[in-house]
């Protein structure tokens, strides 16, 4: 099953996904990891600006990611009872 | 209301330099984030499933005008446009940003306000009576005593590492408005055949994993000796529990573990080597407190009438508004359940109207109940009309206090990293299916509360109906409970039977209500009621068969 990496912004608290150079607000950007991704979160964890980086399992493919658990869904989409402030990558409708 | 003295302006601005300074810190990376972690949440700084989520206190709930047009003013500047009160009598922001708190901790100080305490294994936001000071049957305001223990438990050094987090609740009334027997301590205020105040004593309660109902440790302690016997129940507490295992580390445990009558025993001999320390306070700063909470100026010319000619407001007085001890005043909730709202949140334009309603028809005072509503609790007779209409203009009207669509939810898995499933959504779709007022008030008091996990933020183990979302690999589910209250009658829901998903839980509650309906004894008798006299059997039957 592919993998994708998240966390959260130290500054802001913002829902990050990795993109394979950078890091983007919106699930659609993220590309999968593969067997490095265990040292990318290790060398997160260390440099201390990602807080809470996380491989999560999705479906899908790239540019159409899903999470496999609800609660990574919600983080994906943002709250479901505030369309208003959806992500815009991912619908709250498929929580 | 109590105003800050000097010592209490110089602790609060000491604390919010201090965590300024570890802020810059971590921006800077000079700290790592687990060497930070600890300190923000001591400073009710969360890190949840979309940002940083800030708590700040208000202490037992009380407000001023100028303080909740501060929390409009927070959410508007800081967050995104509105915030939402508590079960703790706080309230708490979704969205804020780590590179502005600074900023915001100052201006939360400016109007005497902090977000310590508010996590952390430390002696939380002292809860209390939303009706406090304005309930005929009161002994005596409650607040002076919950404020002394707020001056007490703020920073206390020898209390800031507890086992695990400690809340504590004062009533004066028979009738129990905030749920004292749920609690770490619950303290009720009363009158002996001479006229003393003292306390009634209970130690132990708590909800959340393993539900207590807490055990009377001593009927009456002369209110002149509260702090040293609380102080007494903390240090056996912080001696005695336990620390290996987070999940058996709160006092209801210890008491437990010991028995009460052990428990009590170590207390008494605590107390009786505190007692004589003068530990207490002096009865000059009773004094100094109890007059802060003075009583406005009721007018006794106000006429004690009321024109309900106007049918929808009539409805609003019936549900919403409660006898006050002054004659030609009442005291009136402002319901945070509106149809297809999220219960608790008030947006920074709804903040701002209710300080500015409080300031003109409520001696500017502003109450948050555990239930998630707001309370004015000194309102001329005269000028409930005009009340209503104001908060009427800006959605705040929901005459459902105490209704099935009042409804208590958590933040769930809609925001809360703890979350094993959403709380607000099934809040919604319950209340939607029960919108026609007629309806809701034909099935009379029903309190449904619902969690998003065990931890029971969203109190479902006091709930007639309670709700609990659990984790069904990786998919939400929820079981259903009943029979729960946090009244003066205290009992702990149970669990009816096999769990439910999002539709199903929906579901399975209109057929209980739908059952109870039809097997009540008469229109008074409350689903409580009726399901203490039947016994779980035929509603699990209505659910399940």
């Amino acid at each position: 099953m592919p993998r994708v990496l998240t966390g959260n912004r130290l500054e802001t608290g913002d829902v990050l996904w990795w993109t394979g150079s950078d890091w983007s607000p919106l699930i659609r950007d993220a590309v999968a990891i593969g067997d490095e991704g265990e040292a990318l979160v290790a060398s997160l964890v260390a440099a201390e600006r990602i807080n809470d980086p996380a491989l999560i399992d999705v479906t899908g493919e790239p540019g159409n990611w899903l999470p496999t658990t609800t609660r990574e869904r919600v983080r994906a989409s943002g709250p479901s009872v505030r369309a208003d402030l959806a992500r815009g990558s991912l619908s709250t409708e498929v929580i | 209301m109590y105003r800050y003295d000097q010592y209490d302006q110089a602790i609060v601005d000491a604390r919010v330099a201090e965590f300024k300074d570890q802020v810059a810190r971590r921006l800077r990376n000079e700290i790592t984030e687990d060497q930070f972690k600890p300190l923000r949440l001591m400073n009710g700084l969360y890190l949840q499933l979309h940002a940083y989520m800030l708590r700040v206190a208000i202490p037992y709930g009380t407000l001023s005008g100028t303080q909740m047009r501060m929390l409009a003013h927070i959410a508007r500047t800081y967050d995104r446009d509105y915030g939402h009160f508590t079960t703790r009598q706080n309230i708490q922001y979704n969205w804020i940003k780590l590179e502005q708190f600074a900023d915001l901790l100052d201006d939360l100080s400016k109007v005497e306000m902090h977000a310590f305490q508010t996590s952390g294994n430390c002696i939380r936001n002292i809860s209390s009576d939303q009706f406090a000071g304005a309930a005929a049957d009161e002994v005596a305001d409650p607040r002076p005593y919950a404020e002394l223990l707020r001056q007490w438990s703020t920073l206390h050094p020898e209390f800031s590492f507890l086992p695990r987090k400690f809340k504590i609740a004062v009533i004066a009334s028979d009738t129990d408005r905030a749920a004292i027997q749920l609690h770490d301590i619950g303290l009720q205020l009363r009158k002996n055949g001479a006229g003393e105040l003292g306390f009634r004593v209970y130690v132990g309660g708590g909800m959340g994993r393993t539900p207590v109902i807490g055990s009377v440790v001593r009927d009456w302690i002369p209110v002149g000796q509260f702090l040293s016997y609380s102080e007494a129940i903390l240090r056996v507490y912080n001696r005695y529990g336990r620390r290996d295992n987070i999940y058996k580390a709160r006092i209801k445990i210890l008491v437990n573990e010991l028995g009460v009558a052990e428990f009590t025993r170590q207390v008494e001999e605590e107390w009786a080597g505190l007692a004589p320390l003068g530990l207490d306070a002096p009865q000059a700063e009773y004094d100094r407190i109890i007059a802060q909470f003075a009583p406005p100026a009721f007018d006794p010319a106000a006429p004690d009438t009321l024109d309900l000619s106007d049918p929808d407001f009539a409805v609003w007085v019936r549900q919403n508004v409660h006898p006050h001890k002054a004659p030609g005043y009442a005291i009136a909730t402002i319901s945070l359940k509106p149809k297809r709202g999220i219960p608790g949140d008030a947006s920074s334009a709804q903040m701002d109207a209710v300080a500015d309603l409080a300031e003109r028809y409520a001696h500017d005072e502003i109450r948050v109940t555990h239930s998630q509503n707001l309370v004015l609790a000194h309102v001329k007779k005269a000028d409930l009309y005009a009340l209503w209409q104001g908060l009427d203009a800006v959605g705040l009207a929901t005459p459902n206090l105490d209704l099935v669509s009042d409804i208590i939810a958590c933040p769930g898995m809609d925001y809360c990293t703890l979350a094993n499933a959403r709380s607000i959504p099934i809040a919604q779709k319950i209340a939607a299916k029960f919108e026609d007022l007629e309806t809701q008030r034909d099935i009379g008091e029903l309190k449904i509360k619902v969690s998003g996990c065990i931890n029971g933020c969203g109190h479902h183990h006091a709930g007639h109906i309670g709700i609990l979302g659990v984790d069904k690999k990786g998919e939400e589910a929820y079981q259903l409970l009943l029979g729960g209250s946090g009244a003066e009658d205290t009992s702990l829901a149970k669990i009816l039977g096999p769990g439910f998903d999002e539709n199903g839980i929906v579901t399975a509650v209109e057929k209980l209500i739908a059952f109870y309906r039809g097997a009540r004894s008469g229109p008074e008798e409350r689903f409580l009621d009726t399901y203490r006299r039947l016994g779980p059997a035929p509603f699990k039957d209505s659910v399940y068969a």
